[in-house]
Order: structure tokens, then C-alpha cells, then sequence
């Protein structure tokens, strides 16, 4: 039957099981939307900017592990997208962003809101399309959605010239995906696991590290079967928080530069690291050249090119982490490691991280405990990038897969609030929290309105401190305390809710909080809380730019912190 | 660890964008590129990569890998070990006067070269060879004056058998594979430069 490129793009969408796209009209993109109502199983979401649909198509990929689709007419619609596909692409977020383009015989003229954005997201994005036919949209959807949610995920861009969505072709829905370039290496070679499971088996001081990719894996029982049998302490990383529960007793919190001093110094002092589904990230690991210097390191990852990229690897898996650890496991003997963990337990004992101090200020940190009792740990907790999201990290307890969403490796403040937006979406029966700076919030902060449109009951918590804090930080701690350009002044966040329409609460008083958390979470509906906080506090145990792991400052000691020497501060 | 000059041989859909997509790459993660040549290759559809970079070992396994992400990278292999046939082609436009004309032609006729065009005061010489070959040649020529000069980059294959890119292809595919055709005779191969 034949069909328009729109409708034909409509199908394919339908036939992926898309449920919602986060989108932004335009004039390259009309022909489209004229063909969305006669598709009423998919959601439109109206964002208030196209990067949030970006963001918002991300957050929902991370909190349903399903493919997120945005939408945005050409020129400036696509380039505004390009800060959330970027953020996609450095988290391996599976998202399919499509793009309004101009006709095709206008295509390089520089016409009226045309630009090249397939070339501008090359290096952004897994793979992308430029559709200058009607006939081949099938199979680039198809194509589209495959790469994008299989292998190691990342966001793939259509880019759809308006007379292409007009264009009537006969519409064959392709039944099969000929990649021959794209095939993902799924098991891994049992002669490498063998030798892992050898290792494994000798190890005196195995610490296990998780990333994201056992999330996306979905390998948790996998990960907890190995961490238990073979007795190995898992310690995650920022990513992969929540992909074993933080609860457990094998846990050992999450590395890197604002991690456990305890998880540091197990990661420093091992003799077998198992890492899986991570990348050796610079903020994970400290100074490459000092990481795990005692350690022979298993690494597995879906992504070959990942493997040897940072740190040297002494057995490299490729292959899809749950069933590498499958054939991993069955070759694991129990094991107990009583003195190792004396020594971790002693450490533990040691760096008390993670304390809250005693104070009647109002701190951050406290404001993230009380959001965890309150909510007893049962909620989606989308946070900004800064401050916020360490202590998010930290004082907050991940039990659950997804249950703490971030960006990591790109660290885009103003990811909160749309990245919220999305996982409520994808999960309306979850609480969302989102835990944002004021710095960030005030960055995306027009998404109040898509909220208060979509009807989406998003517990929103500002923590508030008037500063762009985790750089202020850095000017305290290593610009010898000169706080140039983040004093911040915001609006005041209670009157902006309420110009939305939604309801919120202002907290200065440390006795408060508790009532306003759950004063939040009994309302029906959005609510913001602006929590205004010591402006002057900071995130600790942190392992100063270009240091090894165990070099961390634990306390903020003024004496003990000294600006890093130009060497250190120069990185590796 | 060492530093040489690898190549690569990489077997790419032919479709627009692709060597955009891998001088992209390449740039982006800050690879050094020697050379690169691009033209089909014996299966339709497909084009052949040759690249040339440079780097210690741990450098060059990451650039294959990261290009062998590219989607439509089918196959891309390191040959260097293999010592393979490699040859590259340079067009040298040299001032010729009629004093100079004859030296020239002498110094061409050594290096087994061709003058493909003759003119008052220039002629072009052709000459294919590994990259030593091609640079000594330069290196005779530029005292007459080398006016203009174009070199294609360096195109290898392996010797013997089917090919590193093809047999291994057909062995990972689920496609039906195709009977390999017995090697042909093999030219006598012309003496190594």
C-alpha cells in the first residue's frame, strides 16, 4: 500500500513500540505533525525547548531501558538538540532523534533554517541518516532503532527532509536488518573467561567493578550470583549505581573522585579488579598511571574498542556482560575472603565517609537522607550535575536498577528537570524526585510549564545554596578561595512555581524538612521545594584533578588543602 | 613500545558520507594519518580503504577498533605484519629544458618510471612504488624543478590466498558464501624497490 514518508516513519515507530515521543514543531517538520493524530497510540510530549526533548527522550531510555525518540524541526530545532544527543551518546543511552529538514531540492543552498546537522552530530552520535527518499525510511527506522538499543546503546539521528515526509512510496515494512557492518559481539571467548574464572578463583583481593553497562545488560542477578559465591566486594561506578543494591553487605559504595575513600582505597589495594560493563573513566579512576597499581584487571564490555582505551587490561571480555557472567559463574568456585574483608571493614571503619555533621545549619546533605527516609528509598531520582548530584549520589541509597539517573559522562547541568520529565513518562507509577542545583535548574527551568501541561507529579527539591557550588568549590579549594563569577543570583523559586502553577514550599529551617518531604510527596500533583542551604558547603572525600585514588581529602580541613601542583592539576 | 607506520585495509559500504565519517573519527580522537586512498574494490557495493598512521601499537589497535565501530565499516584489518604488496602512484610535473630533457629521461628510465606527457619546457613523469621508491625519485627530480606533484597515498594488498578482508568476511556472515575462486596464476611480481 502506498504511503507517505510520514505515515511510513508513523508505522515503523508504531511497530517499535514507541508510546512517546518528546518533540517541538517547526515548519520542516509540519508534514509530520499533520500525520501524528492519525497515530493516537503515540504520546506527544510539547516540550518548551528542543533540548529537553533531547534530555527527556534520554532520562525515559534510562529509567524504562526502552529506545527514547525526540523530534525537532530543522536548523535551530536540531541544533538544540545536540546538547542531549551529546549527553546520550557519552552515557550510551539508546535515543532515536529525528529532524525536520529542508525539501530536498533546497538542500545546500543555505536555505531558510537549513543546516547540516547529520554532519555537525557525526562525531555524536552511534550513527546517523540523512533519508532523501521515501522508500528507504523503512528500513533507516528500522535500521535506526537496532542500532540504537543493541550492542552498547547510543543515540542514532534521522534527518528527514519535508518534501521526503510528503512523498508517497509503497510501504514494505522490512523484516529483516541487513548490517553487515554493525554486528555486536554478544558471548565472550570462553578461552579469555576461562582465564578470568582462574584468576578469579586465585585472588586474595578481588574487588568487583559494576558500571552502566550491567544496567543496560540487565545483569543483576548475574552480578549478585558472582559477587556472592566468589565472596568479591562490588563497588560501582557513578553510572552504576543502583545495578547491585547499595544495601547489600558485599556492597562497597562507588569510586572516583567523589567516591567512598574505603571504595578507593579497596580498588588501590586489590590484586583482581573484575570490571564490568565500565569504561575506566578519568573521574573513576584518579591519575591512570597510579590506578590499581597492585591489580591484574578482567575487564568485560560489550564494546571492544572500550577494552585497553585507558588502562592497561590483563584479560579483555568482549561480549554482552549478562552472558559473559553467565559463563563466568558456572566457572567460579565459592570462595570466602575473611582477611580481606577485616582489611575493607577496618577501612570502612576508618573514613567514615558519608557522615552528616552535626550542625543546626541547614545542609545539603542532610536535605538527601531525610528525601531517602522520607521516601524510603522507593523512588526514581533524576538529579542535575554539580554539588547536588554527588550528594545525591552519596546520601541517598540506590537499591533498584535506574533508580538514580544522571549525567555522567558529559555532565550537562539542566539535565534534571527534563531528564525527570522523561522518567515519569516512561514510569508513571514511580515517585520522580528530582534533585536539582539552583545553578542547573535555572538552566532548563521553562520545562515547569511542560510539567504542569503533561500533568506530571514531579517532587522537584532545589538545593539551593546561591552558587554554582561544585565549581565554587573547586575555586576553594584549588584557586586559593577567589569566587570569580559564581555568586548566583536566582529568582525566587516558590513565586516562579507558583506563576506555573505549581505548588511549593521554601525551607531554611532544618526542623522543616521532614514536613515539607512529606508534605511534597502527599500532593497530588507537582511540588517544588527550595531548599536554601549553606551557601559554603562542600562535597567530600574528593580526589583532587589529576590525583591518585587514595589521595583523597576526607574533611574540610583548611590546612590540609593545599592547591595541586601544576603536574597534578595537568592531569596524566 | 614501538613506533611505525601501520597499515590499515578496511572494506567500507559504499554509501555518501563514509569517508567524511572516518576523516571525522579519525581527527576527532586525535589519530595520526599518514596517507589515505579510497576506490572500489573487487565486490560491488563495497569500497576499499587503505590508511596509513602512524603510532605504538596500543594507538593503533584503538584507531581500529573505534574505526571498526563505524556502521558502515564492514571489516577493517592491520596488514603491516603481513608484508604486504604495497604500492603508491606519483604524478611529478619537472621543468625540462632541452639541455635537462634528456638527463631526465634517464634518470626515469632507472627508476622503470614513464613520462605520460611532454611539453616545451615540462614534462610529466609517472611512477609507481612503495613510498622509498617514490620519495628517492622526488628527490632526483626536484634539482630540475618540480612545478607541481601529486601522490596517491600508499594501496596494499597481501600476498597469496584470498585476502584478509574477504575470506574472514564470508566466514563471519550468515549470508551464503561464495565459492572462492581458485587463485589465479599470479604474475610474476616485479622486482621490490
Amino acid at each position: 500500500m502506498k504511503k507517505t514518508g510520514a505515515q511510513i516513519l508513523c508505522e515503523c515507530l508504531v511497530r517499535e513500540g514507541v508510546e512517546v515521543i518528546f518533540g517541538y514543531p517547526g515548519g520542516a517538520v509540519l508534514p509530520l505533525y499533520d500525520t501524528l493524530p492519525q497515530y493516537p497510540t503515540i504520546r506527544h510530549i510539547l516540550v518548551r525547548h528542543e533540548q529537553c526533548a533531547a534530555h527527556a527522550a534520554d532520562g525515559y531510555a534510562r529509567a524504562t531501558g526502552r529506545t527514547g525518540v525526540c523530534l525537532a524541526t530543522s536548523g535551530p530545532g536540531a541544533t538544540n538538540l545536540v546538547t542531549g544527543i551529546a549527553n546520550a551518546y557519552l552515557d550510551s543511552s539508546p535515543v532515536v532523534a529525528i529532524t525536520g529538514q529542508v525539501a530536498t531540492p533546497f538542500i545546500g543552498k543555505d536555505a531558510f533554517q537549513e543546516i547540516d546537522i547529520t554532519g555537525i552530530t557525526l562525531p555524536i552520535t552511534k550513527h546517523n541518516y540523512l533519508v532523501l527518499n521515501a522508500k528507504d525510511m523503512a528500513r533507516v527506522v528500522r535500521e535506526a532503532f537496532y542500532i540504537a538499543g543493541n550492542g552498547r546503546p547510543g543515540p542514532v539521528l534521522i534527518d528527514i527532509p519535508r518534501d521526503v515526509f510528503q512523498q508517497e512510496a509503497e510501504f514494505v515494512y522490512p523484516e529483516k536488518i541487513d548490517l553487515p557492518g554493525y554486528r555486536p559481539k554478544l558471548f565472550g571467548h570462553p578461552a579469555q573467561i576461562k582465564k578470568a574464572a582462574e584468576l578469579i578463583n586465585a585472588a586474595q583481593r578481588p574487588v568487583i567493578i559494576a558500571g552502566r553497562g550491567v544496567i543496560i545488560s540487565k545483569a543483576f542477578d548475574e552480578l549478585r550470583e558472582l559477587a556472592e559465591k566468589a565472596q568479591i566486594p562490588v563497588i560501582t561506578t557513578l553510572l552504576g549505581i543502583g545495578c547491585f543494591p547499595e544495601t547489600h553487605v558485599l556492597s562497597f559504595g562507588w569510586l572516583g573522585m567523589h567516591g567512598m575513600a574505603y571504595a578507593n582505597k579497596a580498588v588501590q589495594d586489590a590484586d583482581v579488579i573484575v570490571a564490568v560493563g565500565m569504561r575506566f573513566d578519568d573521574r573513576a579512576t584518579g591519575m591512570v598511571s597510579a590506578f590499581a597499581p597492585k591489580a591484574q584487571i578482567i575487564h568485560i564490555d560489550i564494546d571492544p574498542a572500550e577494552i585497553g582505551k585507558n588502562v592497561r587490561v590483563d584479560v579483555p571480555i568482549v561480549g554482552d556482560v549478562k552472558n559473559v557472567l553467565q559463563a563466568l559463574n558456572a566457572q567460579v568456585i565459592p570462595r570466602e575472603h575473611m582477611e580481606w574483608f577485616s582489611q575493607l571493614e577496618q577501612w570502612r571503619e576508618e573514613h567514615p565517609a558519608l557522615t552528616i555533621r552535626e550542625t543546626d545549619c541547614l545542609i545539603p546533605q542532610y536535605v538527601i537522607r531525610l528525601i531517602y527516609e522520607v521516601t524510603r528509598g522507593d523512588a526514581i531520582v533524576v538529579t542535575g550535575v554539580g554539588q547536588n548530584q554527588m550528594w545525591a549520589a552519596q546520601f541517598f541509597f540506590y537499591d533498584k536498577p535506574n533508580s538514580l539517573i544522571s549525567s555522567g559522562g558529559l555532565g550537562t547541568m539542566g539535565f534534571e528537570l527534563p531528564g525527570a520529565i522523561g522518567a515519569k513518562v516512561g514510569c508513571p507509577d514511580e515517585t520522580v524526585w528530582c534533585i536539582a542545583g539552583d545553578g542547573g535548574f535555572q538552566m532548563t527551568i521553562q520545562e515547569l510549564a511542560t510539567i504542569v501541561q503533561e500533568g506530571l507529579d514531579i517532587k522537584i527539591a532545589i538545593i539551593n545554596n546561591g552558587f554554582l557550588g561544585m565549581v565554587r568549590q573547586w575555586q576553594q579549594l584549588f584557586y586559593g578561595r577567589r569566587y570569580v563569577h559564581t555568586r548566583l543570583l536566582g529568582p525566587d523559586f516558590v513565586k516562579v512555581a507558583d506563576a506555573y502553577g505549581i505548588a511549593a514550599l521554601r525551607v531554611t529551617d532544618k526542623k522543616l524538612v521532614t514536613s515539607a518531604i512529606e508534605r511534597a510527596m502527599d500532593h497530588r500533583g507537582p511540588f517544588l521545594i527550595d531548599f536554601v542551604v549553606e551557601p559554603e558547603e562542600c562535597v567530600f572525600p574528593i580526589v583532587p584533578p589529576g590525583a591518585a585514588l587514595t589521595q583523597f581529602i576526607e574533611m574540610p580541613q583548611e590546612d590540609k588543602i593545599s592547591p595541586p601542583s601544576q603536574q597534578q592539576r595537568g592531569g596524566r | 613500545m614501538k613506533t611505525v607506520k601501520h597499515t590499515l585495509v578496511a572494506l567500507v559500504e559504499d554509501k555518501p558520507g563514509v569517508l567524511n565519517r572516518i576523516a571525522s573519527l579519525l581527527r576527532r580522537r586525535n589519530f595520526n594519518i599518514e596517507s589515505i586512498a579510497v576506490g572500489h574494490s573487487e565486490q560491488p557495493g563495497l569500497s576499499r580503504m587503505t590508511m596509513v598512521v602512524g603510532g605504538d601499537d596500543a594507538r593503533i589497535e584503538q584507531v581500529r577498533k573505534q574505526l571498526d565501530k563505524v556502521v558502515e565499516v564492514i571489516k577493517i584489518v592491520d596488514i603491516t605484519d603481513e608484508e604486504p604488496v604495497a604500492r603508491e602512484l606519483a604524478l611529478i610535473k619537472v621543468k625540462a629544458t632541452p639541455s635537462t630533457r634528456g638527463e631526465i629521461i634517464q634518470i626515469v628510465d632507472i627508476f622503470r618510471a614513464n613520462i605520460v606527457d611532454v611539453a616545451m619546457d615540462s614534462l610529466i613523469v609517472e611512477v609507481t612504488g612503495d613510498e622509498d621508491k617514490v620519495d628517492s625519485l622526488i628527490e632526483l627530480l626536484r634539482g630540475f624543478g618540480i612545478k607541481e606533484l601529486a601522490r596517491t597515498g600508499r594501496i596494499a594488498l597481501t600476498r597469496g590466498g584470498a585476502g584478509p578482508l574477504l575470506v574472514e568476511e564470508a566466514k563471519e556472515t550468515k549470508v551464503p558464501r561464495q565459492p572462492l575462486k581458485p587463485p589465479r596464476e599470479e604474475a610474476e611480481s616485479p622486482p621490490d624497490w
